[in-house]
């Protein structure tokens, strides 16, 4: 397996599948937090999660489509007005799914599975009858194109970086709101008790919804961010949902900090399988071994302490 | 009063009665072979259907991987009849005689040693019934040993079908690949593709059906069956009055991937190919569906959702396929939203008082004495 690379090639091929693994890895984090705010908090399953990712990659779509008919000397900057409207626009139907059908539900999480399976269906059969079945790609900016030399051997590409920028950055933002802002006290005191949390005072209507609208507006911002590194059809979201949904259960359902270790994890182990062998077994890999800790482990990598 | 002296109460016999009639009577006299063969296929999803009543309805286990065993059982029948088509006289042009066609497409040259004994159909039925069983063992131990359950087991065992899909869909010289098991022909030198071999084994299939309608009205009537309704209730007062708890969970389970077998095996035989197509999440949760329209605490409903759910798939995406997506969708919202005990609800909260009235009504009036004030009541008897 080894026998035909110097070191020095060794040692390049490693870092250069680490970068695309990180690429994944922030794919997989900007999905895995939205649901895990979602799932986590909330205990709602949202199969519908990855439609709303697409919704986002759709928005920004049509923005970079207007921009390049209307404002094309603006066109360079038009990914962070994208970015702002996915998470509007994915929010505000978050918002809307929430209160038509999620808030009916709370009281059997096994069927807002179903329920939100249906939600799916309809938005993806939607995207077809608007959008066409084809796969629609982003044109980038000059500035996005290329790649970074980083020694001779090794090449990152830009578009790659500033994904990764971006990331780091909503994951911060997320962590801020929930840990620090006053709002995020309320979204976690509801989680803890509902009945004590409604007793002291707080709507908790009202931060469920504003809940579910955020983890589907970071939806939004997670689909915004693919369309840098990978076109978008009706169905792409669907490709997504199961491998998110263990990452969040594989971190530890309630905990930030285990999603991003868990989306590390499995992204890293997936693309340097992908090296060695196949695409299709590096990923059945991947997930065995992701099901086997499980099942050592169902409570997955990090755990909340909580009394019950 | 924990076990019932009959084995169906009046009105399970009239729903019996009903469903054997419309199978066994009305279909076959009514449809040509062609359609009747459509129903056959809907049938194979009954059985998964069932084995969700028992083990997500009475049990409180969703599984979200029942494709899987269907697509375990679909494929071991699969392999015996693909090694059978694949004789050296019917293969001689392949640059390897006697092997199938997708492993000489794929330069495999011998038979793996795990296709060797599908060339025995005992060996086959056999290993229908067991690796299903064998499978959802190890599953069902690891998870609820574990004390895992509700959605985390959802979702693990929607990843088990996703894993089990890209394993057949990679590994393409050992199961055909995303085409899967095609041109299949003969069942111990019996032609399975004319008419008249399609009714024989409609009518095979129903009376399997019957069958494990049987045993699961058995398991239903039984403790274990009461068991299993008091464990989804209270799954912690069950424990502590004694019950092992991951046990009848995993007698329930094992019970379900059976049944999703038989009907995966029949798949293979009466639609004559199997894909991983069938095994996926998607088709998983289609199931799951079925259940919920039929009915997911009803035997005979999710008989009939799966027949109803997948003929209004036929007949819509015959004729708008745009229509259909949005219509399913809709449907499992509706469904889970308004009318959580699907069908049979229906019908048992609005349906069969009425004909309970009525029959009293008729009652009353065939006894005589005040015929006047039920002149009323009685005049929808038409």
């Amino acid at each position: 397996m080894f026998g035909d690379y110097s070191i020095g090639d060794l040692g390049s091929i490693f870092v250069m599948q680490g970068f695309a693994g990180l690429i994944l890895f922030s794919v997989y984090v900007l999905m895995a937090l939205g649901l895990a705010i979602i799932f986590g908090q909330m205990g709602v399953i949202n199969m519908a999660h990855g439609e709303f990712m697409i919704l986002g990659a759709y928005v920004t779509w049509m923005t970079s489509n207007f921009f390049q008919a209307f404002l094309p000397s603006l066109f360079s900057g038009y990914f962070f007005l994208a970015m702002m409207l996915a998470f509007f626009v994915s929010g505000a139907l978050g918002m809307l799914v929430e209160w038509v059908l999620i808030r009916h539900l709370y009281k059997r999480p096994l069927d807002t599975l179903l329920a939100t399976w249906g939600l799916s269906l309809m938005l993806q059969q939607a995207y077809r009858s608007i959008f066409g079945a084809r796969e629609v790609g982003v044109e980038l900016p000059q500035w996005m194109l290329g790649s970074l030399k980083v020694t001779d051997s090794i090449e990152v590409p830009i578009n790659g970086v500033f994904v990764m920028g971006l990331t780091v950055l909503i994951t911060c933002a997320v962590a801020y709101v929930m840990f620090k802002s006053r709002w995020g006290r309320q979204v976690r005191a509801v989680v803890q008790n509902r009945i004590m949390a409604g007793a002291v005072g707080i709507n908790t209507e009202k931060v469920d919804r504003y809940t579910y609208a955020l983890g589907c507006g970071i939806a939004g911002v997670a689909g915004s961010a693919f369309t840098m590194i990978g076109s978008t059809g009706p169905t792409s979201g669907q490709l997504y949902i199961v491998d998110t949904f263990l990452v969040v259960v594989f971190g530890g359902a309630a905990s930030l900090l285990g999603t991003i270790a868990s989306a590390f994890s499995i992204s890293q182990t997936q693309s340097t399988l992908e090296f060695f062998m196949s695409g299709s077994m590096a990923k059945v890999l991947t997930l065995l071994a992701v099901v086997g800790i499980l099942m050592l482990r169902p409570q997955g990598l990090f755990t909340l302490k909580v009394r019950k | 009063m924990i076990i019932n002296s009959r084995f169906f109460n009046r009105s399970e016999l009239i729903g019996f009665i009903a469903l054997a009639a419309v199978l066994f009577v009305i279909l076959p006299l009514s449809l040509d072979v062609f359609r009747l063969n459509l129903v056959a296929k809907y049938l194979t999803y009954a059985f998964v259907a069932i084995g969700l009543v028992l083990c997500w309805g009475y049990g409180g286990i969703l599984s979200l991987g029942q494709g899987v065993f269907f697509g375990l059982g679909g494929y071991c029948m699969a392999m015996f009849l693909k090694l059978e088509a694949s004789s050296v006289e019917n293969t001689k042009i392949q640059s390897t005689p006697g092997i199938p066609d997708f492993m000489d497409w794929n330069q495999v040259t011998s038979l793996p040693l795990f296709w060797q004994p599908f060339h025995s159909l005992t060996f086959t039925i056999a290993a229908i019934i067991l690796v299903p069983c064998l499978f959802a063992l190890i599953i069902g131990t690891a998870m609820f040993k574990r004390r895992v359950g509700g959605t985390y087991f959802a979702i693990i065992t929607q990843a088990v079908a996703a894993i089990l899909t890209i394993l057949i869909v990679g590994q393409q010289g050992y199961t055909g690949g995303i085409n899967g098991m095609t041109d299949l022909r003969t069942l111990k030198g019996w032609d399975i593709r004319p008419d008249h071999a399609k009714i024989i084994l409609y009518f095979v299939e129903v009376v399997l059906l019957f069958a494990c309608i049987g045993i699961a009205q058995f398991i239903r009537l039984t403790k274990l069956g009461r068991i299993l309704v008091a464990m989804r209730e209270q799954e912690d007062r069950v424990r502590f009055s004694g019950y092992s708890v991951a046990n009848f969970k995993i007698f329930a389970f094992c019970v379900a991937a059976i049944f999703a077998a038989i009907g995966g095996a029949m798949f293979a035989l009466n639609v004559g190919f199997m894909s991983p197509s069938f095994v996926g999440i998607v088709p998983s949760i289609e199931m799951v569906i079925y259940t919920a329209v039929g009915g997911r605490m009803s035997i005979f409903g999710a008989v009939w959702g799966s027949i109803l759910v997948n003929f209004a798939k036929t007949s819509l995406s015959e004729s708008f396929p745009q229509l259909w997506l949005f219509g399913l969708g809709a449907l499992f919202i509706a469904v889970v939203l308004a009318f959580p005990n699907g069908l049979s609800g229906i019908w048992a909260d609005h349906v069969q008082p009425r004909v309970d009235r009525l029959i009293a009504s008729i009652r009353a009036k065939k006894s005589g004495g005040w015929s006047g004030n039920s002149v009323a009541d009685g005049a929808p008897a038409e």
